[in-house]
């Protein structure tokens, strides 16, 4: 990547205008189409021949980047490498919303796979009047259409013919992938390169001429406001330009950076702040989430009109502290404004949410800012990345004319993010005779899953200006993906059942999208209950969930992991093994996961010593992605259920720093992590980046039942709670 | 104003002795490798080598490195022209978000520095301060491995 | 160096004297003998589990990375290197075949099953002061952890103190009573305080001086001794810190860390983990008890913390002035973790024991090697400078610091002290935690 100046994006922006995108509401269209269906939405093809896709999606280190340029090269029988990609850019990509819920490859992938054939049928034809040949007698390869005679036009030649502003027909004719030579194949991450080698690659490397470099002052806790500040010192530090102050908005302004550290360091001396948010002690935070207010929704019911069944009645509750994102690179983004027009180039995974919040908070057009995306450190959900688009887009209007560079501080990361909610759930079910499930009663009790723009009040610093944006009243996200609720309903078969959303209106902490959200205490209350129903029936856990499972897919991964994990083997004293499914939004990718760890009796430390993941994403783009998308999930989520807890006394979050905010480290990765895909050539693609994270903290907790003889029903399962089980 | 040595090439720098060389590099010598994770030496983002140890230059002044020769992952090759650590690395798909990356491969460079042929145990406790959110960890495990080859077969009897 | 050979040969000269009287005080082997079921009943196993907690048993007998309690951790003593025992019930390699009468003798007196005299760096002078229950707890959950079978290393110790007779006579010159205050205008707390610091806790074992033979000097208790090559600070009037320490001070440091003094390094970190297990009644009688022993009211240099203005006219401080500037300051000038800064700092260095010490070790060694992370638990992290800094700058550094932040002259011997700690800066000693 080309490093970001503002020449080099003016120079895209002169070759790529951007375009007013009907939008017809066509439902059959699949996809991201219905919101972009014109064929140049996606994909264009300059006079040279060069061909540039264009995503709305955004690199957020899943790799995406690497699949869509596959599937567009697979369409177009182009050498991946020769195509460029421009990703999520207000100005000149389709709106996709935003990256996240595992949706790309569903959706921009598979416009941009529809777009790409519609191209191909379209140069062809174009190509066939040249030539006066029949179309479907022409191949699209190489660059170029070639004719069975050996003539060949180059896709420069033969755009020009073409009107490439027509929509995507629905009943495009798409490559038989029993042909595919670049879609399914191992294709290296094309942005590693440069991520090894220190290449311009994120947000943090632009450096824009004239940049000045900003810091913000953040209050110490939540809720603070600040009633005192030496600003007058600070602004007259050598190198810094400014103080800017708005509310209880604080920020230092510098030509260098190490100056605006500095400055920022002699302003937090100087700050007074008073108040804040008081918090359950954490002994109190589920009983206080258990009092506060909620609305029940009764998402899911069957065959509740029929007498309840015999059978012995089980019930558990489960519990998940909050817990954070936690970037290895603290938020950042770079604002330029020009008096009228204002750029923001950030690492936030919504650009046209953002741009609405910023326009709203700055009272500006919506079409004199403009958002683009550009890599930042991996988020897995709204973490801090909007807020410092906010804070430099606040900064930028300050300071017209020059670009203003704003870098989050570890701490502020750490302290700021909205966190993943703490959540509780309940479950009952009657085991029946016949030991299979009779009935199923299950309640999760959740806050939102999503506090991100599009209004200003989601903005961090909005809510703290002279005159503030309110942060709006949270949203419950409807089924069938859900937020909180998300996976609440299992794929399991169920003669009568009955699941509850209790959606928490208000919590102490700020709260909002972490990767598979509600999903991953959801899977782990259900995936950890079932083990505890197989072993009440006596059940082995995978044949009790195959008894239970009807779809074939589900089955086959299921199958699968166990297969491969050499599941029912015996194992070494102190070690156990554990399963785990879940399909993610039972619409999304399937996952099966067996886990072995081992226990230490003494110290309560389980270390995962090997895992064997099972996938069906549908038809697999790239399988190293997927692979790698799965290994990330699980350590991750390895991370968060043995280990992680934001930590809170009565004022606020006391986890302001990797020190204590623990996360896994080398020593912790299991020694072998296998990842089997099922491949389903043709059919749709499934997303993948989040299947593992609800599977992997069951098959954690069911392990341990095995090894140590300890049912855990509260993540994270520390050592302290590990041996507190265990006992002597 | 010191002198620096990086990637060979030496030069004075207009920061003060106490500028932690992670501004240097960044914002002077223009070097995007090492990163800005924590500032506080707690994550290993910013690892780059010093005679051939790896330090944390978040939190190292560049007033101490006057005549000590400085690699940061530039020096160990380019996006187009990878050193063999970094090739490494873009072979077994080393990096989802790949912002923890640089650090690791100096982390590792330095590792394999010292023993040519770590083993797996050594591999992990050398890069257990260096934190990989993305879980990219299998991945980096196999890019060091790779790198550094299997153990040569003339070495006789373990010790 | 020098001095340690020294006492080596005077202390053989002096073991060969007593070699007499150890002869004399051979010990038999005690039959074979396993727990009875009353012995392990889950209440004793738990009292157990304390106990063995508190006596910080697993820092000593487990080696890094080994299996809990299965022995083979490397004491460096200035005798020699010692190689912790497994004390599972494994019967071969561990106690697996120890009595309660075995345990016990083991316990007090320094002598194991088969009537072998123990080296005193198994603290038995401190053990011996333990309670029958305490002693019976310990045994029941001692032979209820999972059974390691893993043999000990042969020590590594010149003759003649290879001879394990010899401490029969050590034994004599140096074991009495177990020192074990009482006073009755104390309430209960503070006396259980004083059985735990004096007899399970052994906090004299670090704490207090010891003379030429190794035996702590017990007219001089608390005075101050080391550990690992540490400095262990004195625990009496004679502290250094710059604020005295309060019992709930010292309760909060023991517990995880304290925002007046900061909280543990080297050796004393195990100690303050092996407290998470604890009951917090049992730490706030810890340091109820030693919150006495350091008297009433300030002593000694105890006048607060200090920042001074540095003359920025000397070179060699003016340089240590830029490393602190880009290398500390980021989190020890951020205001102190309790208000806000950056977790696990004090508002300044000015409250760390540390650079009002005698002599540099400390600080060097924190410096050279950090503080690394603790185990999927909080806890502070400091990033290690030996290889950030070569030893000239190392030295300015504490030089700077000692001057910024002591009232005290400057360190003697400073550079010689950080020569001879950074000379093996890439092979760091046994606990020494090489960190990020
Ligand atoms: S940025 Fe230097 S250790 Fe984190
Ligand atoms: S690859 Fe994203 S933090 Fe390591």
């Amino acid at each position: 990547m080309t490093p970001l100046t503002r020449r080099t994006l003016l120079v895209a922006g002169a070759l790529l205008v951007g375009i007013g995108l009907p939008r017809p509401a066509r439902a059959a269209l699949p996809g991201s189409l219905p919101e972009a269906p014109r064929i140049d939405a996606w994909i264009r093809i300059g006079e040279d021949g060069a061909v540039t896709v264009l995503t709305g999606k955004a690199e957020l280190g899943q790799g995406i980047k690497t699949a869509l340029v596959q599937v567009a090269a697979e369409e177009l029988g182009l050498d991946p490498a020769s195509l460029r990609l421009v990703t999520a850019d207000t100005e000149l990509t389709p709106d996709e919303g935003y990256t996240a819920g595992s949706h790309s490859m569903q959706d921009s992938a598979t416009a941009i796979r529809h777009a790409a054939a519609a191209m191909r049928a379209l140069l062809a034809e174009a190509a066939g009047r040249r030539l006066a040949l029949p179309p479907d007698s022409l191949r699209v390869d190489g660059g170029a259409v070639a004719a069975p005679d050996g003539r060949r036009l180059s896709l420069g030649e033969v755009a020009q013919a073409v009107a490439l502003d027509a929509p995507v027909p629905d009943d495009v004719a798409l490559r038989d992938p029993a042909r595919y030579t670049v879609v399914g194949r191992p294709l290296p991450r094309i942005d590693i390169p440069a991520k090894v080698a220190g290449g311009a690659a994120y947000v943090q490397d632009i450096r824009a001429p004239g940049m000045v470099h900003a810091r913000i002052l953040r209050p110490p806790r939540p809720g603070a406001r600040l009633v005192g500040v030496d600003a007058q010192a600070v602004a007259s530090r050598p190198g810094v330009i400014r103080v800017h102050r708005d509310g209880d908005v604080l920020a230092v302004l510098a030509e260098r950076e190490y100056a605006a550290v500095t400055a920022m360091r002699a302003l937090a001396k100087g700050a007074v702040w008073q108040g804040g948010t008081p918090v359950p002690e954490p002994d109190a935070l589920f009983s206080d989430l258990a009092e506060r207010p909620a609305k029940r929704t009764i998402i899911h019911e069957a065959g509740t009109d029929t007498p309840m069944p015999p059978g012995r009645r089980i019930t558990a509750q489960y519990r998940r502290r909050y817990q954070m994102h936690g970037s290895i690179g603290p938020s950042c983004a770079v604002a330029e404004f020009d008096g009228s027009r204002l750029t923001v180039w950030s690492h936030a995974q919504g650009m046209f949410p953002l741009r609405k919040a910023l326009a709203e908070m700055l009272s500006l057009p919506e079409a004199q800012v403009r958002c683009i995306h550009v890599e930042g450190s991996g988020s897995y959900g709204h973490n801090g990345a909007d807020d410092a688009a906010g804070d430099a887009a606040l900064l930028a209007r300050a300071l017209p004319g020059r670009p203003v560079r704003v870098q989050y501080t570890r701490e502020q990361e750490h302290l700021w993010e909205p966190y993943g909610g703490a959540m509780m759930t309940e479950a009952a079910a009657v085991l029946g005779p016949d030991g299979r499930i009779a009935d199923w009663d299950y309640a999760v009790r959740s806050p939102t899953h999503l506090t991100r723009p599009p209004g200003a009040g989601q903005l961090l610093s909005a809510r703290m200006l002279e005159t503030p944006f309110p942060a709006p009243p949270p949203k419950a996200l409807p089924q069938p993906e859900g937020g909180g609720d998300r996976n609440a309903i299992p794929l399991y078969r169920l003669p009568r059942a009955r699941v509850a959303h209790d959606f928490v209106t208000a919590v102490p902490l700020r709260v909002s999208a972490l990767r598979s959200l509600g999903a991953y205490m959801n899977v782990f209350s259900i995936e950890s209950f079932l083990d505890e129903l197989a072993e009440a029936a006596g059940a082995d856990p995978v044949a009790f969930r195959l008894a239970h499972l009807d779809d074939p897919r589900a089955r086959a991964v299921v199958e699968a992991a166990a297969g491969r994990f050499g599941w029912g083997r015996a194992l070494p004293k102190g070690r156990g093994a554990g399963f785990a499914f879940a399909r993610y939004k039972n619409l999304a990718g399937y996952c099966a996961l067996a886990v072995e760890v081992e226990v230490d009796r003494e110290s309560g430390r389980v270390r995962m010593v090997r895992a064997q993941a099972a996938v069906d994403a549908g038809q697999v783009v790239n399988p190293h992605g997927i692979r790698d998308q799965i290994e990330g999930g699980i350590i991750q989520a390895m991370s968060w259920s043995l280990f992680e807890a934001v930590a809170h006394d009565a004022e606020g979050p006391t986890s302001r720093d990797w020190s204590t905010y623990p996360i896994a480290r080398f020593p912790d990765i299991p020694e072998c992590l296998d990842v089997h895909l099922i491949d389903r050539p043709g059919s749709p693609f499934l997303g993948a980046g989040e299947v593992a994270q609800g599977p992997t903290a069951a098959a954690l907790a069911n392990a341990i039942r095995q090894a140590a003889g300890v049912r855990l029903r509260e993540v994270p399962m520390r050592p302290d709670q590990v041996k507190a089980a265990i006992g002597v | 104003m010191p002198t620096l040595t990086v990637n060979g090439r030496t030069q004075t720098v207009s920061a003060g002795p106490e500028t932690p060389l992670l501004y240097v590099l960044r914002e002077e010598l223009g070097l995007n490798g090492a990163k800005f994770g924590c500032g506080l030496g707690q994550c290993g983002a910013c690892t780059v080598e010093v005679e051939g140890q790896a330090i944390l230059s978040c939190v190292t002044p560049v007033g101490v490195l006057e005549g000590r020769p400085v690699t940061t992952v530039e020096g160990l090759g380019s996006p187009e022209n990878p050193g063999p650590l970094q090739a490494a690395f873009i072979a077994e798909n080393a990096a989802q978000c790949g912002y923890c990356i640089a650090g690791m491969v100096m982390r590792a460079h330095a590792l394999l520095r010292s023993v040519p042929h770590p083993s797996e145990a050594e591999i992990r406790h050398a890069l257990r301060f260096n934190l990989c959110r993305c879980g990219t960890h299998m991945r980096i495990l196999a890019a060091v491995r790779r790198a550094a080859g299997p153990e040569p077969a003339t070495t006789g009897a373990t010790p | 160096m020098r001095r340690r050979r020294i006492a080596l040969w005077l202390g053989g000269a002096l073991l060969l004297a007593a070699a007499g009287f150890g002869i004399a005080a051979w010990r038999p082997a005690l039959a074979p003998g396993g727990p009875a079921p009353a012995e392990t009943a889950p209440e004793q196993v738990r009292k157990g589990a304390i106990l063995a907690s508190l006596g910080y048993c697993a820092s000593c007998h487990t080696a890094e990375g080994g299996r809990p309690y299965a022995g083979g951790r490397a004491i460096g003593t200035p005798f020699g290197t010692l190689y912790a025992t497994n004390i599972t019930p494994d019967p071969e390699t561990g106690i697996g075949r120890y009595s309660l009468a075995a345990f016990t003798r083991a316990m007090r007196e320094g002598v194991d099953r088969e009537g072998r005299h123990l080296y005193p760096a198994f603290p038995y002078t401190h053990y011996a002061g333990l309670t029958d229950p305490d002693v019976a707890a310990l045994y029941a959950f001692a032979m209820t952890r999972e059974p390691v079978r893993q043999e000990t290393k042969a020590n590594a110790l010149p003759f003649p103190l290879s001879w394990r007779p010899l401490l029969a006579g050590w034994k004599l010159l140096f074991v009495g009573e177990a020192r074990m205050p009482a006073d009755p205008r104390r309430d209960a707390a503070w006396h259980r305080g004083a059985y735990l610091a004096e007899a399970l806790s052994h906090c004299g074992a670090c704490h207090s001086p010891r003379n030429l033979l190794g035996a702590e000097v017990r007219t001089k208790a608390f005075s101050g001794g080391e550990a690992d090559g540490w400095w262990a600070p004195p625990l009496d009037r004679t502290s250094p810190a710059p604020l005295p320490w309060s019992e709930a001070d010292l309760a909060r440091y023991l517990a995880e860390w304290d925002p007046l003094h900061g909280g543990a390094a080297g050796p004393m970190r195990p100690v303050v983990d092996a407290h998470r297990t604890v009951p917090a009644g049992e730490i706030r009688a810890l340091a109820a008890y030693v919150a006495t022993l350091y008297g009433p009211g300030p002593a000694g240099s105890r006048t607060g913390p200090v920042d001074r203005a540095i003359p920025g006219d000397d070179p060699a401080l003016a340089r240590g002035a830029a490393t602190y500037a880009g290398a500390c300051a980021v989190c020890h000038e951020s205001g102190g973790g309790a208000a806000g800064g950056v977790p696990y700092t004090t508002s300044s260095l000015g409250h760390r024991t540390a650079l009002r010490a005698p002599d540099p070790r400390n600080l060097i060694l924190v410096l050279r090697d950090g503080i690394a992370p603790r185990e999927h638990a909080p806890g502070p992290i400091m990033p290690a400078y030996g290889a950030a800094l070569t030893p000239a700058r190392m030295t300015d550094l504490a030089a700077y610091l000692r001057a910024r932040f002591s009232p005290d002259g400057p360190w003697p011997r400073l550079e010689e002290t950080v020569r001879d700690l950074m000379r093996d800066r890439s092979r760091p000693g046994p606990r020494a935690e090489a960190s990020p």
